[in-house]
């Protein structure tokens, strides 16, 4: 078996990583957060409290699964499983180095799009089926934060895709061997794409679905055992998806100079991203609802638009 | 508008960069069951019943403690040798019940009753919590060394008259006229 781009072994292994990279964040994020709050976090399983991640998945995958009775069975057994399907084939259009990919599509852009589109039924579905009226304002909120804050996510990247001229993802980071990283020329699609992405994975600041001071856990505050754990790393696996999505989009995914090798790189610079996410969880409290929708339709749509409108105007009168 | 958005980014930027250099501020967490933190002397923890510096019972039984006590976990029953002392027959503390308020101890007369930094009190089973006389009693004087109710209070007991208690004058006789 070689590694190959499509090869089962790619595959496995890019599945494997992935899914234990999310698990290991839990313990990632529980350490910096304590770090920035002067706090020690969990040190006490195994070295550094690296096996703190085994022992919350004993206790979830113990615990007793439990189906409310007034909820409607069908759609909240499915919901958990949308989130990790969805999220784990957006991963299959991400180059994670010049020979580790699972499909170089060439519509790899929207298809991340499309999957993060459907992210939304689950916790809809979620939301809907607990028959809980906490789940549902998660739901409610949940659904209208996802919907508006797509739109200037996709926005937001026309702009990178403008310049490189394809949808391709691992065309776009070839592109940007040539151009350089696409966070200069887009720095405000940058910006707006990362806000984007915090709210389109809802971590703090913009967990308004899963606000836990004013709505429980939102949507998923009927969940228990496993399933709650699936849409727990699913968050996780969202946020690694977002961090490898703006690598890969504006700083040039596996590039850089040559004394590592490109995994590595790509590793270092999601790293650099997931914890400036949780450092953004530990530093800047949760907007209000409608100042959060203000937001996102009256500052970061028009923004978006014009960063579009400039680039794609520099576009023309340079060719 | 421009200020404001000025204003909010570098608000943000800023407490971002605040937050993150936490980084390098040593934790203020004592890893307790590995390093046993600092109690201060005055920490009120476990209860005790001390000894005056003759070595006998400080506690005589007046009471006071169980009045002041606002969970009563405090049941103790006055009795008296033959010198006229008085002391507590049985007296029991219920920590299960206790929440180190320290009442007890701004109410005690006779500085029997004192709280100690020890707080590691944990039981598998409650009826292990609850303290009877001879847990309670210890063999030192606690935090204050020089004090004997009885050498300085009027009280006559066996080998003490009346008037003969430190700074104490000898009781004036009302039959006589005698200065």
């Amino acid at each position: 078996m070689t590694f190959e781009v499509g090869s089962g072994l790619s595959i496995g292994v890019i599945l494997a990583t992935v899914i234990l990279v999310a698990a290991m964040l839990i313990w990632v994020e529980r350490r910096l957060l304590s770090f920035w709050q002067e706090r020690l976090g969990p040190n006490r399983v195994g070295p550094f409290g690296l096996l703190q991640v085994v022992a919350d998945m004993i206790k979830i995958f113990t615990k007793e699964d439990w189906v409310p009775p007034f909820a409607d069975k069908f759609s909240f057994v499915l919901a958990p499983a949308i989130i990790m399907t969805v999220i784990l084939m957006s991963f299959s259009v991400i180059p994670f180095a010049p020979d580790v990919g699972v499909v170089d599509s060439n519509i790899g852009v929207l298809f991340v799009l499309a999957m993060a589109s459907l992210g939304a039924y689950s916790v809809m579905l979620a939301g809907l089926s607990s028959d809980n009226k906490y789940a549902l304002l998660g739901a409610l909120r949940a659904a209208a934060q996802m919907i508006s804050y797509e739109v200037f996510m996709g926005i937001s990247i026309l702009g990178v895709v403008a310049l490189s001229g394809t949808f391709n993802l691992r065309e776009i980071v070839l592109a940007q061997e040539e151009n350089g990283w696409y966070v200069i020329p887009q720095f405000i699609g940058f910006v707006i794409f990362l806000i984007a992405g915090v709210a389109e994975s809802h971590r703090l600041p913009f967990d308004i679905p899963e606000a836990e001071q004013e709505i429980c856990a939102g949507y998923h505050t009927e969940y228990s055992g496993m399933k709650f754990g699936m849409f727990f790393v699913g968050e996780y696996l969202g946020l690694v998806l977002i961090a490898s999505l703006i690598t890969v989009l504006f700083f040039g995914g596996w590039l850089g100079p040559a004394f590592l090798p490109p995994i590595v790189w790509f590793s270092l610079k999601v790293f650099v991203f997931i914890a400036f996410f949780i450092l953004l969880r530990a530093a800047i409290p949760r907007p209000r609802y409608d100042q959060l929708m203000t937001y996102g339709w009256l500052f970061l749509l028009p923004a978006s638009l014009l960063n579009l409108l400039i680039t794609g105007v520099i576009i023309l009168s340079t060719s | 508008m421009l200020t404001l958005i000025k204003d909010t980014l570098t608000s943000q930027v800023v407490t971002l960069w605040r937050v993150f250099s936490h980084l390098w501020v040593k934790a203020d967490t004592v890893e307790y069951p590995d390093v046993q933190p600092y109690m201060f002397p005055r920490w009120r923890g476990r209860i005790i019943l001390s000894r005056d510096p003759d070595g006998e019972e400080r506690c005589v039984a007046c009471n006071l403690c169980a009045v002041a006590c606002p969970v009563d976990c405090i049941a103790l029953q006055k009795t008296e040798d033959e010198e006229g002392r008085w002391y507590p027959e049985f007296f029991r503390i219920n920590f299960s019940r206790c929440i180190m308020c320290g009442f007890c101890e701004e109410a005690c007369p006779t500085n029997a009753i004192q709280l100690t930094p020890d707080f590691e009190m944990a039981e598998y089973k409650r009826q292990d919590m609850v303290w009877e006389k001879e847990d309670l009693l210890i063999d030192g004087t606690g935090k204050y060394h020089d004090y004997n109710f009885y050498r300085v209070a009027g009280k006559k007991i066996g080998g003490k008259d009346k008037g003969e208690a430190r700074n104490e004058a000898v009781p004036v006789n009302v039959r006589s006229l005698l200065p």
